[in-house]
Parts: C-alpha cells; sequence; structure tokens
C-alpha cells in the first residue's frame, strides 16, 4: 500500500483513496484543424513508457476528487513527488541522478519512498494445492 | 397543492424547496426507512450503549462552489461564521447546527437543519449576484450518521483507513476517505461525536456494516424524529 501526498488536501493518504489517470503534461494542438492526422494520432493515443522516471496524472477521487501530478519511478515504483495541476516536476529524467546523490528532499510534495517490493518473495509466488 | 413558497427564481436559477411541508401530501421517507423496515433501526430513546449511532435524516445539504473569498463574504453574512480555508477544515455555528466545511479547494458543504436550505440557498444567490459560483442543493443523495460512545473510536478504526486517532482527527477537521469500500466524509464536530456523511444509495449498506461490526460493543442504530 502507498501513501501518497496529495497536494490539494496537504496530507498523505491511503492508496485506495486514488486512481491514476495516464501521463501528465499532454498539450492539446492549440488549433486541432490545422495539425496533420499523425500529430493529432499522436496526441490522442501514444503515450510514452519510460523505464524509470515517468510523470503521471491522478485523482484523489474518494477525498478532495481533483486532479494532481506525480512524479514515479517505473521500474521501483518510488513515488518521487507530488504537484498541483499547472505546476512542473523538481524532478526529471534529466536530473533525477543528481538529486539522488545529493539526497535532496523534493518540493512540498513530499518524499515518498514507500518500497513496493513484497518482504517475502514467496508471497508472489504460486503455492501449489 | 399549494406551491407559493416553494419555487424561486433568484438570479438567472431556479430554485425549489425539496421540503414541501405536510399540505402538500407528501411523506418524506429517510434513507434509512428499508433499513427500518428490516428492523435494523430504532426509534431514538433508551439504556446508553458504549457506541450510539444516530440517523439525522432531512438536513439541508449544500454544496458551494467558486472563489474562497467571495464565498467567505457571502457565508460570513448569512451563516455567520467563516468560511474555513484551511484544508479539510469545518467550522460551526455558535448552536453547533449549522456547519460549513472544506471539501477542495473551490468546494465547501454546507449542512443546516432540515427546511433551512432552501430559504439560505435565494439568499446566498441574492447576496453572491454576478459573481463567479454555483450551489447545488445535495440534500437528496446524501444523509449524516452520527456516532458517539466511548468505543465509537475504535469503530472507526475497524471501517476506515483513515488515522482517526486525536492527532489525525482532531475536533474541526473533515476528510473524504473510504468507509467499507465506499466513499464517506468523515467529520469530527465535537470531542465526543463523529459523524458519516454517506450516499443515500449506500445508507442501508453502511448500517448494516455498523450494526455487524459494532455487535462486540452493543451498538444500536436510532433513529432522530424528523
Ligand atoms: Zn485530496
Amino acid at each position: 500500500m502507498f501513501h501518497i501526498f496529495c497536494p490539494y488536501c496537504q496530507e498523505y493518504r491511503e492508496e485506495e483513496e486514488f486512481h491514476p489517470s495516464g501521463q501528465a503534461h499532454l498539450v492539446r494542438p492549440a488549433d486541432p484543424a490545422s495539425v496533420s492526422d499523425e500529430e493529432w494520432g499522436d496526441y490522442l493515443f501514444f503515450r510514452d513508457n519510460p523505464r524509470g522516471i515517468h510523470h503521471e496524472m491522478w485523482v484523489h477521487r474518494l477525498g478532495c476528487r481533483k486532479f494532481f501530478n506525480i512524479t514515479r519511478d517505473t521500474a521501483t515504483y518510488e513515488i518521487l513527488e507530488t504537484y498541483r495541476m499547472g505546476e512542473q516536476p523538481s524532478i526529471t529524467a534529466a536530473n533525477a541522478e543528481v538529486r539522488r546523490e545529493q539526497g535532496v528532499q523534493t518540493a512540498d510534495g513530499g518524499w515518498q519512498t514507500v518500497g513496493a517490493q513484497p518482504e517475502n518473495s514467496r508471497l508472489n509466488e504460486e503455492t501449489p494445492s | 397543492m399549494s406551491e407559493a413558497h416553494s419555487e424561486a427564481s433568484v438570479g438567472n436559477a431556479a430554485t425549489f424547496d425539496t421540503h414541501p411541508g405536510a399540505d402538500a401530501g407528501v411523506t418524506p421517507e429517510s434513507p434509512l426507512q428499508w433499513s427500518r423496515v428490516q428492523g435494523h433501526v430504532t426509534e431514538e430513546g433508551g439504556a446508553a450503549e458504549q457506541i450510539r449511532v444516530v440517523e439525522r435524516p432531512f438536513l439541508g445539504h449544500l454544496v458551494l462552489r467558486g472563489g474562497a473569498i467571495t464565498l467567505d463574504e457571502a457565508v460570513r453574512a448569512e451563516l455567520g461564521v467563516s468560511l474555513p480555508g484551511k484544508p479539510l477544515g469545518l467550522v460551526l455555528d455558535a448552536e453547533g447546527s449549522r456547519s460549513v466545511q472544506w471539501v477542495s479547494p473551490d468546494e465547501w458543504l454546507v449542512i443546516v437543519p432540515a427546511g433551512e436550505e432552501f430559504e439560505l440557498e435565494n439568499r446566498l444567490r441574492a447576496r453572491l449576484g454576478d459573481a463567479h459560483f454555483a450551489i447545488v442543493n445535495v440534500g437528496g443523495g446524501q444523509t449524516l450518521l452520527e456516532l458517539s460512545g466511548e468505543k465509537a473510536r475504535e469503530l472507526l478504526m475497524k471501517s476506515v483507513t483513515y488515522d482517526v486517532h486525536e492527532h489525525g482527527l482532531p475536533v474541526g477537521k473533515a476528510v473524504g476517505t473510504v468507509f467499507a469500500k465506499t466513499s464517506v466524509v468523515l467529520r469530527r464536530p465535537s470531542e465526543e461525536r463523529f459523524e458519516l456523511v454517506i450516499r443515500r444509495s449506500f445508507a442501508d449498506y453502511c448500517v448494516r456494516w455498523l450494526r455487524d461490526a459494532g455487535r462486540e460493543y452493543g451498538l444500536r442504530v436510532a433513529s432522530a424524529s424528523p
């Protein structure tokens, strides 16, 4: 179970109250009629799938019901920061390593390191019945 | 049918009174009507238990949306309390029967005694005038349960993921969270009392959950007279 910091409620809440809503910072073409089919298709259907730092939109659906952004490591499931809509991430793929080496805690969004690895790997293995 | 005082038009919005009164020939049924028919709810009164759950049906629930500064002025003028500006704030008026709760940065929940919400909505609309705001009467969609007694906190610990200890949920705080796999607004209006604002359609489910979780404490669900 993750503890996720809601930047609107301004406290940590259980993962159960949240729902992921896909990649963050997508920009809708200002004039849809003038873009090519390929550009429009990219905007509509194609999403990044990086291994490592990723920015996602989540919604605090059972709390304040606001959307916000999360910077997350897709390889470790570590949530690095949360920030409001309209704000920019302070951790990106470009600066993540530097920050990690310096041990910098990120913005008000909070520094979150709830491991997603089960304490016991056998939990993930099927038990023969 | 006398409709004289049950409809109004303030600004560009039509409002109507959801409590038409006895003369209208409509008998209101509480969201716990089915639970009552099933014998899960008793009338108020009787010996004190370790936990007491009282239904407060038919209260006036209004959702206010808009900018904090604009709404604060109007709410202070009409209700005499200031809008809680900090996240998760809950304020009550001097009598303790009217409350304003922070829901999100641009959304507040106002709960007032039954029948007051129609007049309040009209007065707020008149006062807010052309400001950018929205008021929605959500009283038909949700209802309120009051929890009290020495074991009330223990019962909540079994039912919500939120930290209901004194430091997590002090007096004057209200949170939206998960209650028994459904949504709830959990409020702490006073030292000895918790409030659950639940969905109308989930009311019977919630009451049956509470009865089951509270069996070891001799829990009883009572109904306040409307
Ligand atoms: Zn929130």
